[in-house]
């Protein structure tokens, strides 16, 4: 019996296998792989030479051999900031060492290493902060979503609302944002920045909406044929959501979590630009005041960094997506 | 058998319009024992499905009343079990989960987890659904999907089955498959049954009884054709059978002669009339 179960996942593997290489097309192949390929080596052309034309104070506008050149030294800018701080670290270490075995009642404060973030840093911390804020605002949209959805006169009473707060501006929101932040976050201890905490909210104002009408509109639209086999069965209202209604509007609450998280992508980097808030968009900015002859190609590097970590996000969200949804049919744009 | 198991008496319907309310039913009157397979039958927009949506809980009706077992319908319920025609299983579940949920709300309480698990199994059988149990609605065919809709309504041993066309989007083959499937099961277990149809061969094959609904607006029974034919009914043997062609004449003769639709095309002529006055003009 364990046996046979362990061999499942490989016959079907195997099965898997076969009937793609029975279906392998040799020249669908080529062309799928050429195409994007020949699309980039094109652009890479076009982006070189048309680099070489733009002179600004800075010097001529980053081409991909700077951009490459930058991003190594970004790395080991890192590499090195690491190495730095381990070693503060260890210094430190060994200091108190020391001074415990001259006088054992001593208790040592241990320092953190006052570096400056690296690249790598802000991606990071970029990165911790739009989940946050994205996972909040799931958190909000999909509940209120869901009793929007339910009821046509909470929709009514709610959509002018929901119309007239869409289409603002992170940066709109920004001051209002970290003034409130700063008002009502008070705290001796505090266990997250400031900062965090404002570009999290800011970020949340924004990618609430798509989640919140997505959701709606896919409880707003379930079959009359499965809202009636409910009434049927008489199910309760807590369970006709979760079997029902919720189920029903995952493909629907998917599509505008996917919009929603890539706003809040955007979103954050605005924030960060303006507010002086740590990540990406503070990188960018404290490269552009910097203004040194590597500056433009950093910049280009980040740019390229915040496309390719959106593709990502989007590509797992549709992964997730298709693992939960029950429609295997849901588009891959 | 011989007892009153569900009574419509003087049942109409309003819907409200811009122009006023539309009067879709009046005073529907119909009496149905117990074990009895009832057709409606009639034209489409006759009002057949709202007949069985109210006698479901689904409508509410303005005039008159349900009564099921002497006692008065006003919402949906499990005992009045309706099978739609687009099989309406969750496409999220598989077979026996679309199943297990009808059979926990009904007997979650009732039955012990074995119980619950052998008897979800003995409906899925039943239809002959055994050997896809745990397929997606999306997996398979569209008799099969039908086959658990109706496993999931029996399932729920309903004091009525309700059927609102439930043939209707399957091909000539499958349906009679599902037709005589259907007749062995209510033969085995006599449960009430009201269909609706508007395939007059199904009408005469299942039925005891075939109630013929007349035109809307304020549509109503026009006529009820008892089909005391034999069972259980074998549709080759039927099929040369002059009584059952006789009375299969009487139900196309009700719906062709006595009750031809004639606004649609009473609607044509005026339209090409108005089409040749403004010729005319030009």
């Amino acid at each position: 019996m364990t046996a046979q179960t362990s061999t499942h996942p490989w016959r079907k593997l195997k099965l898997n296998l076969s009937h793609r290489l029975a279906d392998f097309n040799p020249v669908q192949w080529l062309t799928s792989l050429l195409l994007p390929v020949t699309g980039i080596v094109v652009f890479l052309m076009l982006w070189h030479v048309g680099a070489g034309q733009i002179n600004t104070s800075l010097g001529t506008f980053p081409g991909p051999v700077d951009v490459v050149e930058q991003s190594q030294s970004l790395w080991q800018g890192h590499v090195a900031e690491r190495e730095k701080e381990t070693a503060f670290y260890q210094r430190q270490e060994e200091r108190n060492a020391a001074r415990m075995a001259d006088d054992p009642s001593y208790s040592p404060t241990i320092h953190s290493y006052p570096g400056k973030a690296t690249f790598i840093d802000q991606i990071f911390t970029s990165l911790v902060t739009v989940l946050a804020g994205f996972l909040v605002s799931s958190v909000i949209a999909i509940p209120c979503g869901i009793i929007i959805g339910l009821s046509r006169s909470t929709y009514q009473a709610v959509n002018p609302i929901i119309q007239i707060f869409k289409p603002v501006s992170p940066l709109a929101w920004l001051p209002l944002v970290t003034m409130v932040v700063s008002a009502v976050y008070v705290s001796d201890d505090p266990m997250f920045e400031k900062s965090f905490i404002t570009s999290l909210f800011t970020v949340t104002l924004c990618s609430l909406w798509p989640t919140l009408i997505n959701t709606a509109v896919g409880v707003a639209n379930i079959d009359r044929d499965l809202l009636n086999v409910s009434k049927v069965l008489r199910l309760p209202t807590f369970t006709h959501i979760r079997k029902i209604v919720i189920p029903s509007a995952i493909p629907m609450m998917f599509t505008g979590l996917r919009v929603s998280l890539g706003i809040a992508w955007m979103v954050l980097i605005a924030a960060e630009m303006l507010a002086q808030n740590p990540g990406l968009g503070k990188f960018v900015w404290d490269e552009f005041q910097n203004g040194s002859s590597n500056s433009l190609g950093r910049i280009m590097v980040a740019v390229l960094a915040i496309g390719l970590i959106g593709y990502a996000l989007d590509r797992i969200m549709l992964m997730l997506q298709q693992a939960v949804s029950w429609d295997k049919t849901s588009e891959q744009r | 058998m011989t007892q009153t198991h569900l009574e419509l008496s003087g049942v109409g319907i309003d819907f409200p319009t811009p122009k006023g309310p539309f009067t879709a039913l009046n005073n529907v009157n119909l009496k149905v024992r117990d074990g009895e397979f009832v057709s409606l039958i009639g034209h489409s927009g006759c009002g057949k499905s709202t007949v069985l949506n109210i006698v479901a809980g689904l409508h509410k009706a303005s005039r008159g009343g349900v009564l099921l077992n002497g006692k008065e319908v006003d919402e949906p319920g499990p005992e009045r079990a309706v099978v739609f025609q687009n099989h309406s299983l969750l496409p999220w579940l598989t077979a026996w989960e679309n199943v297990e949920l009808a059979v926990k709300r009904v007997f979650g309480k009732t039955k012990s987890r074995a119980e619950l698990k052998d008897w979800i199994a003995h409906n899925l059988e039943l239809v002959h659904m055994g050997h896809a149990m745990h397929k997606r609605p999306g997996e398979i065919s569209g008799g099969m999907k039908q086959r658990v809709g109706i496993a999931r309504a029996l399932a729920m041993q309903p004091s009525v089955l309700l059927l609102d066309e439930p043939f209707g989007a399957l091909d000539a083959l499958t349906r009679a498959h599902l037709q005589d499937s259907l007749m062995e099961i209510q033969a085995q277990l006599g449960t009430t049954v009201i269909m609706i149809t508007h395939d007059v061969d199904e009408a005469v094959l299942l039925s005891d009884r075939i109630v013929m609904m007349t035109n809307g607006p304020s549509a109503t029974v026009g006529q009820i054709l008892d089909v005391d034919l034999e069972r259980p009914r074998n549709r080759l043997a039927l099929a040369d059978d002059v009584h059952y062609n006789h009375l299969r004449s009487e139900v196309l003769t009700f719906l062709y002669e006595k009750q031809r639709k004639i606004e649609p095309i009473s609607a044509r002529a005026t339209a090409t009339t108005q089409a040749k006055k403004k010729t005319e003009v030009a």
